[in-house]
């Protein structure tokens, strides 16, 4: 969460994905290509009014599905363009063959993904399954907490993608914060244009000027080219370290905290710590302050980004503590949480490693409650550091009496 | 036609980046399996095969009076025998 300045920008009350649009108008991308799908539709659907309004200038490109959206925002980057899509859920694994091109490509493309789970069965409600899915697909993941930060996110997520030539994926949980109204400072176009200057590709399709791009690589220059995206993955926590630090210049909203990639409260002289992604952490800070009330040292961790994997900042952070809960709304079928799993290997080589215990909570919109969180912190506190195959995770929410005994594989 | 082959000392550019062409070095016609054999005779030149070939091998020979396959990209899927209207090409099973 950003911490509170004051700020020349106008403070209004807009639900999530109006701000998000808003946030996108002050960039003045040349394309927006998307196609609606539940919770993300406010999105493009105030981005089309805002072009048909005339409040935008450049094109918004009708498509007849995620992928046309994708691969039309591939052809427009690739033709120097700064473009913009949203989606959700079905229609990022839509999308998804489309991105892992864009990644190879190395096209700046800026996304908000307003994160819902995957089907079946249906579900229209929040949870990480369908990001997680993209992980490997090298592309930045940014996770928001509030709406704020789902505007913010965009701005950076464009300032670093045209820096270091990648995709990047803008997180915030459907209907938590697609649907919320919340009071949102929205960026003015003036300050949008000093942190975002046009952007300058250095290859463009151009007529006059051929070139081939994603072409056939042979055996012996494709893994070269796998290893760039892995390398500028990498490379762009600098990148985005300076990012956050120029936003705090030019907007007054601090995100500097170890280097962008994590968000702590209260953690540092904290025993025990609670680590999750996206809007949960609204409420685990106030389990944290009800700790905190009565002498007891409970703090919280959440990563701001997932890929590049803030791994460093992870280890500083959380070495020495006697217990993590990872409380998380992914699971990776057949072994555990794929988010707690990389928290595991980030310490593996620490010093002091904590005990770690992960959560699998609020699944398709399971509300999560303060009650539920302080039971987590208390299991969490008897967690030890013995790794046990037989009970890698915990599922607190888990309603056994809806299923049957055992599996059932006739 | 005969290339250089850009992939000798080939540096990746962001993104992979490549001059116009350059993959019509990479010869896609090794795997094929049959080979289509136009007759001449028979061929009245309609260029129905150069229209439906996938892989823009089938191509007007001289004056276009009759059309011949450019066997370094033709993978043999059959399709220019299946089109023509008048059965002048014949799917020959290439020798291992």
């Amino acid at each position: 969460m950003a911490k509170a300045e004051e700020t020349e920008d106008e403070t209004e009350i807009l639900k999530g994905t109006s701000a998000v649009a808003k946030g996108v108008m002050s960039v003045d991308p040349d394309v927006v290509s998307a196609y609606p799908i539940t919770p993300q539709t406010g999105v493009v659907e105030k981005l089309s009014e805002l072009f048909a309004d005339g409040k935008m200038d450049g094109e918004f490109i009708k498509v007849d599905s995620e992928f046309n959206a994708a691969s039309t925002c591939i052809g427009a980057s690739a033709a120097g363009a700064r473009v913009f899509s949203a989606t959700s859920s079905q229609g990022l694994k839509l999308m998804s063959e489309p991105l892992f091109t864009a990644s190879g490509m190395r096209l700046p493309i800026v996304m908000a993904v307003a994160n819902r789970s995957l089907s079946a069965p249906l579900s229209i409600w929040a949870d990480h399954t369908d990001s997680f899915a993209e992980r490997d697909g090298g592309m930045i993941q940014f996770y928001a907490e509030d709406v704020q930060e789902a505007v913010d996110h965009v701005l950076l997520g464009y300032k670093v993608a045209e820096t270091v030539n990648l995709p990047v994926i803008s997180t915030f949980d459907g209907f938590i914060l697609t649907h919320v109204q919340e009071p949102v400072n929205l960026p003015d176009e003036e300050k949008t244009s000093e942190f975002l200057p046009p952007r300058e590709p250095k290859y463009t399709l151009d007529p006059s000027d051929p070139k081939t791009m994603g072409a056939y690589a042979r055996p012996e220059h494709w893994m070269e080219t796998r290893y760039e995206v892995h390398r500028a993955l990498n490379e762009s926590r600098d990148v985005i370290q300076a990012a956050v630090e120029e936003f705090a210049d030019v907007f007054g909203r601090d995100y500097t905290e170890y280097g962008g990639m994590i968000d702590t409260y209260r953690a540092e002289d904290a025993d025990y710590v609670l680590l999750a992604l996206g809007s949960i952490a609204g409420t685990i800070r106030e389990v944290v302050d009800d700790y905190r009330a009565r002498g007891e040292k409970v703090g919280m961790v959440r990563p701001r980004i997932f890929r590049p994997f803030p791994a460093e900042a992870l280890r500083d952070a959380l070495a020495g503590k006697e217990a993590v809960g990872i409380l998380t709304k992914e699971v990776s079928p057949g072994y555990e949480s794929a988010l707690a799993g990389e928290v595991k290997a980030a310490l593996y080589s620490a010093d002091d490693r904590p005990a770690i215990q992960d959560f699998i909570i609020g699944l398709a919109g399971r509300d999560v409650t303060k009650d539920e969180i302080g039971d987590m912190v208390e299991e969490t506190k008897t967690t030890d550091r013995e790794m046990d195959f037989a009970d890698e995770e915990s599922w607190p929410q888990l309603r056994a009496e809806i299923i049957e005994e055992e599996v059932d594989f006739k | 036609m005969s290339f250089e082959d850009p992939y000798e000392n080939l540096k990746i550019t962001t993104g992979a980046v490549a001059e116009p062409s350059t993959s019509q070095v990479n010869k896609t016609g090794s795997w094929r399996q049959f080979r289509p054999v136009i007759d001449p005779d028979a061929c009245i030149g309609c260029g129905q095969c150069d229209t439906f070939c996938p892989d823009q091998a089938a191509k007007p020979v001289g004056d276009g009076d009759t059309y011949g396959i450019d066997l370094d990209y033709c993978k043999g899927c059959g399709i220019c025998a299946k089109e023509c209207p008048v059965d002048a090409i014949e799917m020959v099973r290439e020798e291992a």
